[in-house]
């Protein structure tokens, strides 16, 4: 027996995503979805090197202010290094209105890898190198500033970090729970399934806004930023693993009657290996895809919790509750750049998509051999 | 299982679940510990204690809003106290609520008197408005709301879905894959806000409420109008939501269809090509999205609170949410307990109409 588990594994589900990988390749438009999203994350991840400013810089000055226009000419039409004017606040008497005219007194010269806020990138590495900048007093702003004065543009980019990995570590939790539950509850049937799916669905049974709500606003007002994340984290998970413990178990009710099934209980493997080694490996694909399709879920409850103001909360920047700004009408329908972080949710959770569908075209063989007229 | 059987089965599984859900949802309204104590420093390091910790001994009061409230009278406010037994144990408490929830009259139906079949006491909010109306009335707003949200998603998405899966993977297949893919990946609340936007700017559309201001001076037509374009925003913005989603199921499951054994024996004995695509396909094609408009139902019933917020529309997601903050437990519980119940509800509905439609389904309890 021992001679059998020494021989080299055959291992088709990891051949499949290769061969899923390859196909990728081949279709352009998925392809170029995960270009996409590897570009995104790639900058978040360098959100320190990119952004111009550090997360939590601001100027009280530059409250509100718009975009700084970049010119290429000089006074005289001659063209010029790249070069930004500092925005200066004028009150109009008539109006009662204030606004933001360039100060034309002094030029500030873009710079290339010029030296920023010191940073540790990833936690650890420090460094102060930035990909561009001007030096203060002057400002470069790309998306503008939002109320508090912070440049909108690097806060995108740090938000990015907290929102593009909120879904990815709270699959993390709900895909382990969802998996294991589910596949204890479909390998042992009988009773045991009927308590554990009962459990499952009174969570079900709670609508998921609800859950998240109450869920959200029992935490704690004085948590670490940290400690907020991780909550959010595990807030997202405690919701979502319900509904996949159900599906699972679904599948692993049919997979548990094929023959390899009884083969390894025929030579005396326990039930957790059975159900962990041999049963969930048959759902490679099901979980692949659904992991794929499951992130914008979450990218999605994140930014709105933190819409709300209950998931990420100031000073630390999120997707969400950037947007949250945006709730007063009155800043939306002036400053329009403000819905920024709206547009790059919209991208992740589309390319999370389009991945998503064309790995299930892939992996699932039924969709290929469909439609025979 | 017949299908007054399943109900029945269905109907006693779902009352200890409710039971466990509101337990739950007390105990979390009372004992939730998100206010700590807040310290003041006044210099000298000293501090002025405000706010205690919730604990076990002390916990939150449900009525701390209605105490405080100017407008109740004492009198209103004993009758509060008295109500949810706040001097007794915590579970006395819990029951006194449970029995004030079921107060169910059997003697009333013999009197033909339906109303009074069930009047369940929820008790006042903290503005002093009687639950059980305020629930009543932002229900019905988001009923209203939902009703014509779900019928249009229907009638838009099913026609393209069956145009797709009819050219599939053509050229017109492959664009309408795209669009439903961006309609799907579009933030809905972001939608919400650009519509705000849009309703600001163009002056087109009014935002917030469900009528105007003037309401009541309108003559009927007037009226029924006012309403209609408070509507629309809400219904634009949930519609585009549900659509692309729809779209891609009707696609996937006339697909599936079209791939059976009958299809083929139909087009095999020589049937016509349109016959055979909208009297067999379509028709079973349909089955399976009965059961998710169930769940779509009872989903959007509990509130799209995030495009109700945003558009100030008075439904019952923006009710709760306010509750929840507030920490009004008359009303958190009553929306709460309401909401599970119409997702149990919706589920079972969508079980039955699915059997409906297509009795080779076997219903298990």
């Amino acid at each position: 027996m021992a001679g059998v588990q020494e021989t080299k594994k055959h291992r088709p589900e990891l051949e499949q995503l290769q061969a899923a990988f390859k196909r990728i390749r081949q279709d352009r438009i998925a392809f170029f979805y995960l270009i996409l999203l590897i570009i995104l994350y790639l900058s978040v991840a360098f959100a320190d090197f990119l952004a111009p400013y550090g997360e939590n810089w601001f100027d009280r000055e530059l409250a509100k202010a718009p975009p700084t226009p970049i010119y290429i000419l000089d006074e005289d039409g001659a063209l010029s290094w790249p070069y930004v004017f500092r925005y200066k606040r004028e009150y109009d008497p008539n109006t009662f209105t204030q606004q933001y005219v360039p100060d034309l007194s002094q030029k500030y010269y873009l710079h290339f890898f010029t030296q920023g806020e010191p940073y540790r990138l990833f936690g650890i590495i420090p460094g102060n190198l930035r990909l561009f900048g001007v030096d203060a007093p002057g400002q470069i702003s790309l998306l503008g500033n939002d109320i508090n004065g912070r440049d909108i543009f690097s806060r995108l980019l740090y938000g990015g970090q907290i929102s593009l990995t909120v879904g990815f570590l709270s699959l993390f939790i709900v895909f382990p729970i969802g998996m294991i539950y589910g596949g204890i509850s479909g390998y042992f049937g009988g009773r045991i399934d009927n308590i554990m799916m009962r459990f499952a669905e009174i969570l079900m049974s709670i609508p998921r806004l609800y859950l998240l709500i109450s869920l959200a606003v029992i935490l704690p007002p004085g948590l670490s930023s940290t400690a907020r994340f991780g909550m959010v984290v595990f807030i997202l998970a405690f919701v979502g693993w319900a509904g996949l413990a159900r599906v699972i178990r679904g599948m692993v009710l049919s997979v548990k009657k094929q023959e390899f099934v009884e083969a390894g209980q025929a030579i005396g493997l326990n039930a957790f290996t059975i159900i962990v080694r041999h049963v969930l490996p048959q759902l490679t694909s099901y979980v692949l895809v659904a992991i794929t399709l499951g992130v914008p879920g979450y990218i999605l409850a994140e930014s709105g919790l933190s819409f709300l103001g209950l998931g990420i909360q100031q000073p630390d920047a999120s997707w969400g509750n950037m947007l949250s700004e945006a709730q007063d009408i009155s800043n939306i329908i002036e400053r329009p750049l403000m819905l920024a972080p709206g547009f790059v949710i919209f991208l992740a959770v589309l390319s999370f998509n389009v991945i998503g569908d064309a790995i299930r075209d892939i992996l699932d063989p039924k969709s290929r051999s469909l439609v025979r007229r | 299982m017949s299908i007054p059987l399943y109900i029945l089965k269905r109907i006693l599984t779902a009352i200890p679940t409710l039971l466990i859900i509101s337990f739950l949802g007390f105990f979390l309204m009372r004992y939730n510990f998100s206010v700590g104590p807040i310290d003041i420093p006044v210099g000298q390091g000293q501090v002025i204690h405000v706010l205690d910790r919730y604990t076990f001994k002390n916990p939150i009061d449900p009525l701390a809003g209605y105490r405080n409230n100017p407008q109740i009278s004492a009198a209103a406010l004993a009758e509060e106290e008295k109500r949810l037994g706040l001097d007794q144990p915590m579970l006395v408490q819990y029951w006194l609520w449970l029995t004030n929830l079921l107060q169910f009259h059997p003697e009333e139906l013999l009197k033909g008197n339906l109303a009074g079949f069930f009047t369940p006491n929820l008790g006042k909010t903290f503005s002093g408005e009687d639950v059980a109306d305020l629930i009543a009335r932002r229900a019905g707003n988001t009923l209203i709301l939902n009703l014509i949200v779900v019928v249009l998603t229907w009638l838009i998405a099913v026609p393209p879905g069956v145009f797709s899966a009819l050219n599939w993977r053509k050229l017109s297949d492959r664009s309408l894959t795209v669009l439903s893919s961006i309609g799907m990946s579009f933030p809905d609340f972001v939608l919400a806000l650009l519509a705000a936007k849009f309703a600001v700017e163009s002056g087109l559309f009014p935002l917030g409420g469900i009528v105007s201001d003037q309401y009541e001076l309108l003559g009927f037509f007037e009226k029924i109008w006012d309403r209609a374009m408070h509507l629309v925003l809400p219904v634009f913005v949930l519609t585009i939501g549900g659509l692309a989603s729809l779209q891609r199921q009707m696609r996937g499951n006339l697909l599936d269809v079209l791939n059976e054994e009958y299809i083929r024996t139909a087009r095999a004995k020589g049937l016509p090509e349109d016959k055979v695509i909208y009297k067999h396909a379509v028709r079973n094609a349909l089955n399976p999205l009965i059961s998710i408009m169930g769940l779509t139902f009872a989903e959007l019933l509990s509130g799209a609170l995030l495009i109700e917020k945003i558009l100030g529309y008075p439904g019952l997601g923006q009710l709760t949410y306010k509750a929840a903050i507030d920490t009004d437990t008359n009303l958190v519980m009553a929306s709460l307990i309401m909401a599970s119940a119409m997702l149990v509800a919706g589920n079972l509905l969508a079980d039955v109409l699915l059997k409906l439609a297509d009795p080779r389904i076997e219903l298990e309890g």
